[in-house]
């Protein structure tokens, strides 16, 4: 990497000691040493500096503010600086909250176990049953429903669970129902049907790249071992899609607790989320301070809960290796 | 003692337009070693995947013990696959690995481990069982498929090419291994395989196989020294060829060979269906051998010159134009100590046997 060009009959000597960071370049009229590892160092951050940066500047710095925020104390329109744990005590007093952040942490755990449930299935299918050549076009049908805007989209499951939507006019016009469903819109079940159909892709990629990497001939050796097609898919193709299934409920299960787009358009007021009372803080109630310190908690919860999910995906692996 | 296991009728397979196999016909017997020789792409893996079940026949029938394969599935089948990849469950320990088939069976827990001992101190990995499948090396993940396969006591144990993997020494091991423990289990194997020396080292028989189709089935010694095509015969070791032409047809044949002359061929030496007219004959290098001026050699002894040689230690191999012909055939002959070697451009005299010869119809 590191030879651009010498004369002619120059004989060039390349040692890599192997302890050595150097390479020496002898045989170029000056010995010159390069310290490559500097260099790859130097070159990986350029690499990454544009994204680190713009990380550094929108994410770090408002999470350092938030947390901040969160000490401090909103006295009408002036902000009290002085730290206090005010805000937290109030968070943890007032029922209201621990409520809204239960609710979140139980959508989001329904959302991610409805999608995880719903996307294994139709990541085997594309995986296992899919002819090589068809699966690319497959898994572009599968990312479709991004082509819309995420809003339209939960607008128009209010236009499907509606009071007069689609799902309850099909109903009783098949004669099924009587009278129109209530309990599909303007609660929490609305708010897991409407996420985990916008999460549904997310969840099947990281499931499909976990099954393509399944050596077949592991299949075929379960079977060849006597094993039913039942029993090969729970001791071999299960235990082997694992990984895929756990980075899947992450990434279903981190976004949607901090999701207040959903729960405000189809939750109604059973339906409400500690983000949308995060909102109401801080643009309603001018209350600032609180609404960090209930950011702060949330964020505090999503976190053990995937550390926990993680340790245990770990301890899993290790205990199979 | 020789009771047929397996039998194959006309069995053919196809893949949309491609015809991997057509018009099997086998038998293969209990206890047997048995090979699938063949070069890429001619059927082996299709014909041995036929057998354990993994693919469907088009047409003909699949019989193992006499009954009909036809609607058991593979998991219902008494044969027990190695696959060329070993497909060794990652997530599983070593015993794991080994006791795989075992969930099924009536054994206690107590009982079960003490077989997957039994069959890994069987393949020489005794204290192996709580490794991890991926901390193994790949001789060592071949003898976990094979306990792990044995451990079932199969009729029939399917080797899929399983030593291409490995390097030369190890495989050079693991032929005399598996040889030696078929002969101690008493299981029938069959290993498809495109090394025609491995075949012939570990085979009782052997089903040399060209596009589809079983061109010979002999034991190694036939398949060697009476090949039935030049095909069979240039693909298992070297073998010269010399244009001929047959004089007479009957309980032996007379020929009259390019370089070395009318010769007599008896019974085993040519195809029933040999006719009069142009023929080939072949003869392997070392039926042959180059004469000092001290021998006298036998019967048949022609002049000949050395065009070129390659040295190769142990042995030398010359290539010779038979005087009366113009045609260079390939000697080899052992360096033994009081042999010089021949130079390019010498001047020589090959012995050769009339019974060494094999006649080829054109
Ligand atoms: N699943 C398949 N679909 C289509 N064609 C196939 C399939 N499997 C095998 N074939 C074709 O059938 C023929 C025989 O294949 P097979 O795998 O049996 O060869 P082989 O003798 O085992 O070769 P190798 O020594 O390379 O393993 C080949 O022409 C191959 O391309
Ligand atoms: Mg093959």
């Amino acid at each position: 990497m590191c030879i651009l060009g010498f004369q002619k009959g120059t004989r060039l000597h390349l040692s890599l000691a192997r302890n050595s960071r150097k390479i020496w370049v002898s045989g170029l009229g000056k010995r010159s040493v390069f310290k490559i590892n500097n260099r790859d160092q130097l070159r990986g951050m350029a690499l990454v500096s544009p994204t680190l940066i713009y990380a550094i500047l929108l994410l770090a710095v408002p999470l350092a503010v938030i947390f901040l925020f969160s000490f401090w104390t909103q006295d009408y329109l002036t902000l009290d600086r002085s730290f206090t744990l005010k805000n937290y005590r109030e968070a943890f007093s007032d029922p209201l909250y621990r409520t809204l952040l239960f609710r979140s942490l139980w959508v989001a755990g329904g959302v991610t176990v409805v999608t995880v449930v719903l996307a294994f299935p139709i990541a085997y299918f594309v995986s296992f049953h899919v002819t090589p050549k068809r699966k690319s076009l497959w898994l572009f049908l599968i990312t479709i429903p991004f082509w819309t805007s995420y809003l339209i989209r939960v607008f128009l499951w209010k236009v499907i669970l509606g009071y007069n939507g689609v799902l309850n006019s099909g109903l009783i016009g098949l004669g099924l129902v009587d009278e129109p469903l209530t309990f599909i819109l303007y609660n929490a079940n609305a708010v897991v049907i409407t996420l985990a159909h916008a999460f549904a892709p997310f969840a099947i990629l990281p499931i499909f790249v976990s099954l393509e990497k399944i050596d077949r001939s592991l299949i075929e050796a379960a079977q060849d071992l006597g094993e039913s097609k039942y029993q090969t898919f729970r001791r071999v193709t299960l235990p082997l899609a694992v990984p895929g299934i756990v980075a899947s409920c992450l990434i279903v299960f981190i976004p949607t607790i901090g999701d207040y787009v959903t729960p405000r358009l189809v939750g109604g007021p059973n339906g409400l989320m500690i983000a949308n009372m995060i909102q109401v803080q801080f643009l309603k109630l001018n209350n600032a301070p609180l609404g960090a310190t209930l950011a702060v908690l949330a964020m505090v919860s999503v976190t053990v809960i995937a550390l926990v999910f993680i340790f245990l995906n770990r301890k899993y692996l290790r205990s199979r290796s | 003692m020789t009771k047929p296991l397996i039998q194959l009728k006309n069995v053919t397979k196809n893949y949309g337009d491609v015809q991997a196999l057509r018009g099997i016909d086998l038998t293969i017997n209990e206890g047997e070693f048995f090979s699938l020789l063949g070069p890429s792409g001619c059927g082996k893996t299709t014909l041995l995947r036929t057998i354990a079940g993994f693919e469907d026949v088009s047409g003909g029938t699949v019989m193992i013990s006499d009954k009909d394969m036809a609607n058991v599935p593979a998991n219902k089948r008494p044969t027990n696959m190695v696959f060329q990849s070993y497909a060794i469950f990652p997530h599983l320990s070593v015993a794991e690995n080994v006791g795989f088939g075992l969930r099924k069976s009536q054994m206690s827990k107590v009982e079960k481990n003490a077989a997957v001992d039994q069959a890994l101190s069987m393949v020489g990995l005794d204290g192996y069982g709580s490794r991890a499948a991926h901390a193994l090396s790949g001789g060592q993940r071949q003898r976990v498929a094979l306990a792990r396969a044995l451990i079932l006591k199969p009729k029939v144990l399917l080797l899929d090419e399983p030593l291409s993997a490995l390097d030369k020494k190890l495989r050079e091991q693991m032929q005399a291994e598996l040889r030696n423990l078929q002969r101690q289990v008493g299981i029938t194997f069959i290993l498809v395989t495109h090394d025609q020396e491995e075949a012939l080292i570990m085979s009782d028989r052997i089903a040399v196989m060209f596009d589809g189709e079983i061109a010979q089935l002999a034991d190694p010694q036939t398949l060697y020294r009476r090949p039935n095509s030049r095909q069979v015969a240039d693909f298992i070791g070297v073998m010269n060829f010399l244009p001929a032409t047959v004089t007479s047809v009957g309980d032996t044949v007379t020929a009259h060979v390019d370089g070395l002359g009318a010769v007599s061929l008896s019974g085993d030496q040519f195809a029933k269906d040999v006719q009069t007219g142009t023929a080939h004959v072949g003869i392997r290098p070392e039926t042959m051998s180059i004469l000092q001026e001290s021998d006298t050699g036998g019967a048949n002894v022609t002049a000949a010159v050395v065009e070129d040689r390659a040295y190769y230690g142990d042995m030398t191999y010359y290539d010779v134009r038979l005087d009366g012909g113009d045609h260079i055939i390939t000697i080899s002959m052992k360096n033994l100590v009081d042999r010089a070697v021949l130079e390019r451009g010498e001047k020589t005299r090959v012995a050769w046997n009339a019974r060494a010869l094999v006649l080829f119809n054109d």
